[in-house]
């Protein structure tokens, strides 16, 4: 899809939140100079193309429930299929990366209780024979992210 | 802060997103069998209290063209690493900016901050920008790019136990 002008107004003003009130589309339409049904059109026809990932409340993931952490492993390259099936096969491995360093293998773990982090990481690591390092965020910084459309 | 039944029933209802409907709260309050001004309410209390970070768009970057990202890794001073790690995350190029444990001495590093550009070379040059921004508070720093995505699974509300 083809974006023009006033999509990437809304989705550049978007961005920056959106209000909670009775009618809040036609509140942003009035302020983009537009209507509130065209605001709307636009909206779902950029998240049908999948321009728009997502448009909602976005939660602190802790806040809803769960323990979260970070964790990396050193994976030699000759066994590194055999561990991502391993590894991927715990329910509790939410995302899973390869990264260009010698920690090569970069996922989250998400858990009901704080307590679980720690059992599903030293299980990983009784099963693989391979030290898995916990980050744990001790500070989140507030972020500015903004995709200049 | 304690989120109660009915503040989990809303995040719940909210979480894959807004209707795109004249009164998007209306419908969720109807759906969920709640009055109107008591979900506004309580969605207010949630943002106030950084339940809910924002309520917005969130563009698909790649569609954008910000086809390249990085994972940066700072070893920044503890005493300054609050205040420094706040100017990072401000910056519009920085989607996630986090202060960690190091794991010495396999990993040196304290403050992650994941960047995004339309190339490797932009990658390169916005991590340029955040060396500036740390300074000699900063003792060294690494670039990790991702190779393969091995697993991706949302995040999603799990139910309470008991």
């Amino acid at each position: 899809m083809t974006l023009d002008d006033t999509d990437r107004l809304i989705l550049n003003t978007l961005q920056e939140g959106f209000p909670i009130t009775p009618n809040p589309f036609e509140d942003v339409a009035l302020q983009l100079g537009i209507t509130e049904a065209q605001l709307l059109s636009r909206l779902k026809a950029m998240k049908e193309a999948r321009v728009i990932t997502r448009f909602g409340p976005f939660f602190d993931a802790a806040a809803m429930g769960g323990a979260f952490c970070l964790c990396a492993m050193s994976v030699p390259e000759r066994a590194f299929d055999d561990i991502v099936a391993t590894v991927n096969a715990y329910p509790e491995v939410a995302h899973n990366y390869q990264r260009t360093h010698d920690l090569n293998m970069w996922f989250v773990l998400a858990t009901e209780t704080e307590a679980e982090i720690a059992e599903v990481a030293h299980e990983i690591e009784s099963e693989t024979g391979i030290k898995v390092l916990l980050f744990p965020k001790l500070q989140e910084f507030f972020i500015g992210f903004r995709v200049a459309a | 802060m304690t989120l109660d039944p009915t503040d989990r029933a809303i995040i719940t209802a909210t979480q894959s997103g807004l209707p795109l409907v004249s009164r998007p709260y209306a419908q969720i309050a109807t759906d969920l069998g709640l009055d109107e001004g008591d979900l506004c309410n309580r969605m207010r209390a949630m943002q106030a209290n950084g339940v809910i970070r924002r309520i917005a768009v969130a563009p698909n970057h790649y569609a954008l063209g910000m086809t390249a990202n990085g994972m940066s890794v700072w070893d920044v001073d503890d005493n300054r690493v609050a205040e420094l790690g706040q100017r990072v995350g401000n910056l519009e190029f920085v989607s996630h900016c986090y202060e960690r444990p190091r794991a010495l001495p396999d990993w040196p590093y304290n403050l992650f901050a994941m960047i995004h550009g339309t190339s490797c070379d932009q990658v390169e040059a916005l991590r340029a920008d955040v060396a500036a921004i740390l300074g000699d508070a900063c003792r060294g720093n690494d670039i990790l790019y991702s190779t393969r995505i091995l697993k991706k699974t949302g995040l999603r509300l799990r139910r309470q136990k008991g």
